[in-house]
C-alpha cells in the first residue's frame, strides 16, 4: 500500500508540471488570423497537450465539456521576434545585466547566446505581455562579429527548457556600429576595424582562414588535422549555411559590401536593418535574402539616417521576404516591442496582413521554425496572442499569452 | 538656375508687400472638430483670420465672413495644435561641463531652427514646444518656450510676454542624471543642499536690491545667474524639472515649498507611488511614454498606468516627448498608450493640447479652440487616438507649416534619404553651393 502511494504521488509529480504547462485549451475568436489562410470569423481554436488540436469556426469545432475557454476578440499566433537582445541587454541596463556585447574582440563567434540568455529578464515577461512567444535574440548589432543568436520561447524558466535554436545565427555587422569598439583603449586589439574597409577585409580573412580550416580538417593525415577551433567552428556553420550570418547593415554602400561577400564565398545570408534598402531594392531582390528590417521607429541618425517608417513597405511591395525586429537599444526603451513596430509599419505602407505575416508566419519561415510555430494550423505548438481589438491599434490591450499550451495574463498591455 | 536670384527677389518683395495687409479669413468646413474646449463637433466650422480664431463651432450655426478662403475638410477631423511640454527639437544646448547650476545658459542661444527636428515636430502635429537644456545638471539653463512657425531665425519662434521677454522656464533636475564627479554631487542630499544654498542666495541677492530702492551705489553687481533664479522666486518663471524616482520627486515638492516656487515635474517615472502627495502639492506633471520600463535603475518602476493614477488623484497631468528620446512625429502615440494603460480619452487628449498649455502658462492663448485665441490647430485624417491616423496639415496661428501633400514635406513625415537634412535656407536671395548639390541630387532619386 505505501508502495502504491509512493507510486501514485511520484506519478502525480511527474505529470504535475505538464498539467500546469498545457491546460486543454479552447480559444473563441470573433475574429481569428491563423495565417495560414484567410481569416475565420466567430472562430475556435482547440489546444491539447501543448499543441494545436484543430482550428475551425465555431459551427464546425465541437468545444469538449472539460476544456477551458478564453474567449478574445482577435486572436493570432504567437507573435515572433525575428531579431532583439532580449534577455542578453537587462532591463536595469547596469554592468550586471548587459551581456549581448563582450569588447574585448571585434571578432568573436564563438560567443553563444545560451550561455548569457536570462529567461528570467523582467523585459522578457513584458514582451511576452505583448503577444510575443518567439524571440530570435542574442549579441547586439555592436561589432563586426559580436556572438550568436538562439531562438526562444519566452516562457520565462530556463534556457535549455524554453529553447528552440540554441545556435540560430552569428550576427555580423558592416557599417559605424561594427567599427571601432568605442571604449576599446587606445592601442589595444579593438582599435580596428576602424574602417569600412578594414572591417570587409578582417572579415574575409576570417571566412578565409575558415575555408582553410575546414581543408586541413579533412586532411588525411590524422596527426596533420588541427584541434578544435570554436570560432571558426562557427564560421564554418556560417559557410555552409546550417547557421547563416545574420547581416546587420544600414548603409546603401554596407548592404552592397554585404551582397559582394556573400558572392564570393556562396554565403545564404539574412540582411538586417537596411534603412536605405530603397536605394538598392533591385540588388536585394536578386540576391533572393531575406531582410529583417529595422525597427519602424527606430531613432534616425547615424548609419541609420534615412530610415523610413515605409521601408518595410516597398521592400515587401518589391517581393523581398521580410520580418520585423525590435533590434537592439542602448539606453530606453531598453527594448522596443515588435508588435508596436509592425503597428507602425502597417499604417505606413504595409497594410494590416502583411504587418501581421512579418511578426508571425513570415518571420517564422525566415528562421527555419515556420513547422512548428508561426501559424495556427493543426499540430503546430499551441503559440497564441489575443487581443481586445486591433492588435496594432494604440488603445487595444493583448489579453493573454500563450505558449505551448501555457497561459500567461501578464498584462494587459 | 540663373532665374534664382531674382526669383527670390520676387519673394522678398511679396513678403514685404504682404506684411501689414490684413489678411482674407480662412474658413475649415465639414471636419469633426476635437476643439478640448468644450464636446467634440460633428460637423463643424472654424473660422480663423490674422492668426487669430474668430469662430468655432457646427456648420450652419455659424456665420461665415464674406470673401473668405473656404477649405473642405469633409471627413478629416480637426484638433488644436499639439503642444509639447518638454523636446530637444533644434540641437539646442544650455550649461557645460563646468559645474552643476548654470541658470545663465540660455537655449536662445544656441538653437539651430533650420534643423530637421523642427520640420519634424510640425510633420507631428506640434505648434508649440518647451525646449529644454539636458538633464546632466542640476540647473542646466533656461528653457525656452516657441510656436513652430516658419522661421528664418530663432527670432521668428519666440513667444513675447506682455513684458517684452521671452516666454521659457528653467530647467532642473535631480537623481543620477546629475550626479557626477566633482564639481558635480555624489549624491542625492549633496544635490539638494547645493540647490538649497543657491536659491538662498537668490534671496539675499532679491533682498540686496529691494534693499537698494535703485540707489546704484548699493546694488549688488549684476549676476546672470542669479537674475533668473530671482525670476523663480518672483514666480515670473516656472521650474521644469526632471525626476523619475518617487523619493526624487518628494524632495522637488519639498525645495518647492521651501522657496515658493512654481514647478512641473517632468517624466515621473514612478509618479504612481506618491499621486496623492503630488496631487495635495497641486503641482502639474509631464508625462513620457517610454515602449518599455527601465533602461536606467531610476526607470526600473516606469509604469503606462501612471498618467492614469496621476489623473485619478486630480493631478494636471500632460506629457512630452522628449525629442529624440520619443519622436515628435508620433506624440500622439503618447495619448494613444496613456488611453491603453486606463487614462480617459479626454485627459489624454488634453494632455497634449490644453494641460501643456497650462504647464507652461500659455493657455490664454493656445492649447483649445475657441474665439480669440491663436490660430494653432492640425488636419487628421480620422481619429486623434488612431495608429492608422496620419497628421495631414499643421497650422501655426493662421500659416500652414506642414502639408502631407507637399514631397518634402511628406519625406520629413515619413523619413527616407534627405530626412534627416536641416531645412534649406527659404527667401534667400541667391543660390548657395549646397542647394545646387542638394537639387542635383533629388533628379538623382
Amino acid at each position: 500500500m505505501k508502495t502504491f502511494l509512493r507510486s501514485l504521488l511520484l506519478l502525480c509529480l511527474a505529470a504535475a508540471p505538464l498539467a500546469l504547462r498545457a491546460e486543454n485549451l479552447a480559444i473563441t475568436g470573433d475574429t481569428i488570423y491563423p495565417m495560414s489562410g484567410p481569416a475565420l470569423h466567430h472562430g475556435v481554436v482547440l489546444v491539447r497537450d501543448g499543441k494545436i488540436e484543430a482550428i475551425g469556426t465555431a459551427d464546425t469545432v465541437k468545444i469538449p465539456a472539460d476544456y477551458r475557454v478564453l474567449q478574445a476578440a482577435v486572436v493570432t499566433p504567437g507573435l515572433i521576434d525575428a531579431h532583439a537582445t532580449v534577455g542578453l541587454s537587462g532591463l536595469l541596463n547596469q554592468p550586471q545585466d548587459q551581456d549581448m556585447w563582450e569588447k574585448s574582440s571585434p571578432i568573436q563567434p564563438e560567443l553563444r547566446a545560451i550561455d548569457a540568455y536570462n529567461a528570467r529578464d523582467p523585459l522578457v515577461a513584458w514582451v511576452r505581455s505583448f503577444g510575443v512567444t518567439t524571440v530570435n535574440t542574442g549579441h547586439a548589432p555592436t561589432a563586426l562579429i559580436s556572438g550568436q543568436t538562439m531562438i526562444v520561447k519566452t516562457l520565462g524558466r530556463e534556457t535549455d527548457e524554453d529553447v528552440v535554436n540554441p545556435a540560430a545565427m552569428t550576427s555580423v555587422t558592416l557599417g559605424a556600429n561594427g567599427l571601432n569598439a568605442p571604449d576599446g583603449s587606445p592601442g589595444s586589439a579593438s582599435k580596428s576595424p576602424g574602417t569600412r574597409a578594414k572591417a570587409v577585409a578582417l572579415l574575409r580573412a576570417e571566412l578565409i582562414k575558415a575555408q582553410e580550416y575546414a581543408h586541413k580538417r579533412e586532411g588525411k593525415d590524422e596527426a596533420k588535422r588541427p584541434g578544435r577551433d570554436l570560432r571558426l567552428e562557427t564560421m564554418l556553420r556560417g559557410l555552409d549555411g546550417t547557421q547563416p550570418f545574420l547581416v546587420t547593415v544600414n548603409r546603401q554602400q554596407d548592404i552592397v559590401a554585404a551582397l559582394r561577400l556573400a558572392k564570393e564565398f556562396k554565403l545564404k545570408l539574412i540582411l538586417d536593418g537596411c534603412a536605405d534598402a530603397p536605394l538598392v531594392l533591385n540588388e536585394i531582390k536578386a540576391s533572393g535574402f531575406p531582410v529583417v528590417v529595422h525597427p519602424t521607429m527606430q531613432r534616425s541618425y547615424q548609419d541609420m539616417e534615412n530610415l523610413s517608417v515605409e521601408t518595410a513597405g516597398k521592400l515587401h511591395a518589391a517581393g523581398i521576404p521580410i520580418a520585423l525586429q525590435s533590434s537592439y537599444e542602448s539606453y530606453v526603451p531598453k527594448t522596443r516591442v515588435v508588435l508596436l513596430e509592425a503597428a507602425v509599419a502597417a499604417a505606413n505602407g504595409l497594410g494590416f496582413e502583411p504587418a501581421l505575416a512579418s511578426i508571425t508566419i513570415d518571420a517564422a519561415k525566415l528562421l527555419g521554425i515556420a513547422d512548428h510555430t508561426g501559424s495556427l494550423e493543426k499540430g503546430k505548438d499551441a503559440d497564441l496572442a489575443l487581443y481586445d481589438g486591433d492588435p496594432f491599434e494604440y488603445t487595444s490591450h493583448c489579453t493573454g499569452t500563450i505558449i505551448n499550451g501555457q497561459v500567461f495574463a501578464d498584462g494587459p498591455h | 538656375m540663373s532665374y534664382r536670384p531674382l526669383f527670390g527677389m520676387v519673394l522678398w518683395l511679396g513678403l514685404a508687400l504682404g506684411l501689414g495687409a490684413q489678411e482674407k479669413p480662412q474658413v475649415f468646413t465639414g471636419a469633426q472638430i476635437i476643439p478640448i474646449a468644450g464636446e467634440p463637433i460633428a460637423h463643424g466650422v472654424l473660422v480663423v483670420q490674422g492668426g487669430k480664431i474668430l469662430a468655432v463651432g457646427e456648420v450652419g450655426q455659424v456665420t461665415l465672413p464674406a470673401g473668405a478662403e473656404i477649405h473642405d475638410v469633409t471627413g478629416k477631423v480637426l484638433m488644436p495644435g499639439l503642444i509639447d511640454s518638454h523636446s530637444h527639437v533644434g540641437s539646442g544646448s544650455g550649461g557645460d561641463g563646468s559645474g552643476p547650476i548654470q541658470p545663465d545658459a540660455r537655449v536662445l542661444d544656441s538653437l539651430d531652427v533650420r534643423d530637421a527636428s523642427i520640420q519634424k515636430a510640425r510633420a507631428g502635429g506640434i505648434t508649440s514646444v518647451n525646449v529644454m537644456p539636458g538633464s546632466g545638471h542640476l540647473i542646466s539653463g533656461q528653457t525656452l518656450y516657441l510656436k513652430l512657425r516658419t522661421a528664418r531665425t530663432i527670432d521668428d519662434l519666440l513667444i513675447k510676454l506682455p513684458d517684452g521677454t521671452n516666454a521659457g522656464g528653467l530647467k532642473m533636475a535631480n537623481g543620477t542624471n546629475s550626479i557626477k564627479t566633482a564639481p558635480f554631487p555624489g549624491t542625492r542630499a549633496k544635490s539638494a543642499a547645493l540647490v538649497r544654498e543657491q536659491y538662498i542666495k537668490a534671496q539675499e541677492y532679491r533682498d540686496k536690491i529691494a534693499r537698494a530702492k535703485g540707489d546704484p551705489d548699493k546694488l549688488p553687481p549684476r549676476d546672470l545667474g542669479l537674475e533668473e533664479l530671482v525670476e523663480i522666486l518672483d514666480g515670473k518663471r516656472i521650474v521644469q524639472n526632471h525626476t523619475h524616482r518617487h523619493d526624487d520627486i518628494l524632495t522637488v515638492l519639498r525645495l518647492s515649498k521651501e522657496f515658493g516656487f512654481k514647478v512641473v515635474l517632468h517624466h515621473v517615472s514612478e509618479g504612481w507611488k506618491v499621486a496623492d502627495e503630488i496631487a495635495a502639492a497641486q503641482v502639474p506633471c509631464s508625462v513620457i511614454m517610454v515602449d518599455s520600463p527601465g533602461g536606467k535603475l531610476e526607470t526600473r518602476d516606469a509604469d503606462w498606468r501612471t498618467p492614469a493614477i496621476l489623473e485619478k488623484a486630480g493631478v494636471l497631468v500632460g506629457f512630452h516627448t522628449d525629442d529624440p528620446i520619443c519622436d515628435s512625429r508620433r506624440f500622439l502615440r503618447s495619448a494613444g498608450l496613456a488611453v491603453r494603460a486606463g487614462m480617459t480619452r479626454k485627459g489624454a487628449l488634453e494632455g497634449v493640447t490644453i494641460a501643456n498649455a497650462k504647464i507652461l502658462g500659455l493657455d490664454g492663448r493656445t492649447g483649445s479652440l475657441a474665439a480669440g485665441k491663436d490660430a494653432d490647430f492640425i488636419v487628421l485624417s480620422a481619429d486623434p487616438l488612431s495608429v492608422y491616423t496620419h497628421v495631414e496639415q499643421t497650422w501655426v496661428e493662421g500659416q500652414k507649416v506642414f502639408d502631407l501633400t507637399n514631397p518634402q514635406d511628406h519625406l520629413y513625415a515619413v523619413g527616407g534619404v534627405g530626412a534627416g537634412d536641416s531645412r534649406r535656407a527659404q527667401l534667400c536671395c541667391f543660390t548657395s553651393a549646397w542647394d545646387l548639390i542638394m537639387s542635383a541630387n533629388e533628379g538623382n532619386q
